[in-house]
């Protein structure tokens, strides 16, 4: 008979971690919360769409998607709707998700700070007028503010997901 | 022979967000764009008619993964445009976090990214969970390499990402000694495993070569990110406050980051740790030079793919120095150095990660920004990857198979270890054949 530790479940939480306008640096910080429950979350938790660490990803049927990063245009905001079509739940991670900032710096710009190497970006590259939160673009379930995430309420949610979905 | 138009949507395991569109036409390769896609955040506008304090904090979140290298290099700016000096304290502390980056932000690239390519596999989530695999070794190896470092990090300056301690002048508060035999301890056992490692890296055939030019900081007392001069192929040196006329920027249309070339010749070189190696070897830790000798012997190199190799020497040389430092410094109380506040230009050029990494900041007489300026390395390395990789497409197309050719553009450019935002995500290759 096996031990408890070794029991894997026959239903993994499948989740996807996607980033758009930001530093990143929550998906640093995922990379090195694997340090310390790699095994933990081997067992319970199907990383299904996760470009950082794989090339084989996939949209279908997420259980839950976490997105850090503001949206800057409206083909990031698709890419952010396609995503919620896809995903039954979806947490915004880090402050740019949570609360456009600090991405959202260029929203308090006056027109006359608006220099033509600024104007040439925006208009070669489609840019939204406004850099919005993610709030903004699609109905968000859950939210783990911090710059980068808070940690503990990242885990929190984590667990809360496991939880529904009765994993563990 | 290839016709058609080919498209890859995601290339993951890279830093940040980038394109990469290959035209063939009767079998030719006729354009490649290396495309940077993230968008931009205009930070060094936002800074402007801001107070010069709180700049450096808020630049640091330019990048996730090398935050302290953006922290350091704004400080650098800002205390050189005030004539602050600093101590040698703080000199110190400031080395050995930048020990910690290197230590973790190296091993996240070697082991997450890059790792899967010398293993076979797609992703280090692949890695069988049997405790004879060398993947399975080699991924444990990478957790504790990474949290080391990040724990550094955690002790001198109070986080791995966005520290809130440095700031300018010094520390808000010193670090606390109690805690340096542990690290010490931690470091000395983790040798071992960042030269088994070192020797994966080295024994990997993959090969590239490049042209021979290059770029980094050189302080000849030491093997140096933070203080040096800048240094290229031909042995020219340049002060770190004359670094940006060494360089001609070159708008890249498809691309939301600008290139370089050097200004006087136009030609595209290549910053990162295989430029240091090339260059710097023989300034390694004594124990770096003495352990890591045979993988040493291959610099210098134009094989892009040393670059993995010579990250990972560069592990085992922060190791040995930040056994030093934390062995040998006696912690005293100190407050920030300040000086009065006045109008002034100053340059704070580093070695991030991924290469050199420019700030400029220009202060106004009641101490707000007045303008500022930043060169990341990846923008530096855009030309070269995309000369490079135009290269391997023109000397492989007729010898290997579509999904070979694409996956070795993937492998080359991890190899590259390019930093989008400067950051992470997935890249996307679109190939337009004709």
């Amino acid at each position: 008979m096996d031990s408890v530790d070794t029991i894997v479940p026959s239903k993994k939480l499948a989740i996807g971690w996607f980033s758009f306008t930001c530093s990143e640096d929550s998906t640093i910080l995922l990379t090195e919360l694997l340090n310390d429950h790699w095994d933990e979350w081997k067992k319970v938790i199907e990383f299904r769409h996760l470009r950082s660490l794989k090339t084989q990803n996939s949209l279908k049927d997420l259980d839950v998607a976490f997105i850090e990063g503001a949206v800057s245009s409206e083909k990031q905001a698709d890419e952010v709707r396609e995503i919620r079509n896809n995903s039954k739940y979806v947490v915004a991670v880090g402050s740019c998700a949570c609360t456009g900032l600090p991405s959202s710096s260029r929203n308090d710009f006056l027109s006359e700070e608006m220099n033509e190497k600024m104007k040439f970006y925006m208009n070669h590259f489609n840019y939204s007028d406004k850099v919005k939160k993610l709030a903004d673009v699609i109905k968000v379930d859950d939210m783990v503010e911090g710059c980068p995430m808070n940690v503990e309420v990242f885990l929190t949610v984590v667990d809360k997901y496991l939880d529904i979905f009765k994993i563990k | 022979m290839h016709d058609g138009n080919i498209t890859i949507d995601s290339i993951s395991k890279i830093e940040g967000t980038a394109g990469l569109e290959v035209t063939v036409k009767d079998g030719e390769v006729k354009d490649l764009k290396f495309i940077i896609k993230d968008y931009r955040r205009f930070y060094t506008e936002a800074v402007k008619g801001k107070p010069f304090m709180a700049s450096p904090s808020f630049l640091s979140r330019i990048c996730g993964t090398c935050s302290v290298a953006h922290l350091f290099a704004s400080l650098e700016a800002i205390e050189k445009s005030q004539g602050i000096e600093l101590t040698d304290q703080t000199n110190l502390l400031r080395r050995l976090a930048y020990d910690g980056l290197m230590i973790r932000d190296h091993a996240l690239h070697l082991y997450f990214f890059v790792l899967p390519d010398v293993l076979g596999i797609d992703s280090i989530l692949d890695i069988p969970d049997d405790h004879d695999d060398l993947g399975h070794t080699l991924l444990h190896d990478s957790f504790d390499i990474k949290r080391l470092g990040a724990d550094i990090t955690d002790v001198i300056i109070g986080a791995a990402i966005h520290a809130p301690i440095p700031t300018i002048g010094g520390f808000l508060k010193p670090p606390d000694p109690s805690k340096f035999p542990e690290l010490v301890d931690r470091l000395e056992a983790l040798r071992p495993q960042v030269l088994r490692g070192i020797k994966v890296f080295y024994e990997n055939e993959d090969e590239l070569i490049r042209n021979e030019d290059y770029m980094c900081l050189r302080n000849d007392e030491s093997f140096e990110f933070i203080e040096g001069e800048v240094i290229n192929s031909t042995g020219k040196r340049v002060p770190e406050e004359q670094f940006h006329d060494f360089l001609k920027l070159v708008v890249v249309p498809y691309s939301q980051s600008e290139g370089y070339v050097f200004s006087d010749v136009h030609e595209d070189y290549l910053v990162g740790s295989l430029a240091r190696v090339n260059f710097n070897k023989d300034l390694l830790h004594p124990r770096t030079l003495k352990d890591a000798k045979t993988f040493l012997d291959v610099f210098p190199s134009n094989n892009v793919y040393h670059n993995n190799l010579a990250q990972a020497i560069e592990i085992l040389h922060c190791v040995d120095d930040a056994i030093d430092i934390l062995s040998e410094i006696e912690i005293k109380p100190e407050k920030p150095a300040q000086a009065e506040r006045k109008a002034g230009v100053g340059v704070g050029v580093v070695e991030a990660p991924r290469g050199i990494l420019y700030h400029m900041a220009k202060i106004d007489d009641k101490g707000m920004i007045e303008d500022y300026d930043v060169i990341v390395p990846t923008s530096q390395n855009q030309i070269c990857i995309e000369k490079d990789l135009k290269r391997y497409f023109s000397e492989n197309l007729s010898k290997k198979s579509e999904a070979e050719l694409k996956y070795d553009a993937e492998k080359i450019i991890r190899a590259y270890d390019p930093c989008m935002s400067c950051a992470t995500n997935f890249l996307t290759i679109e190939w337009i054949r004709s």
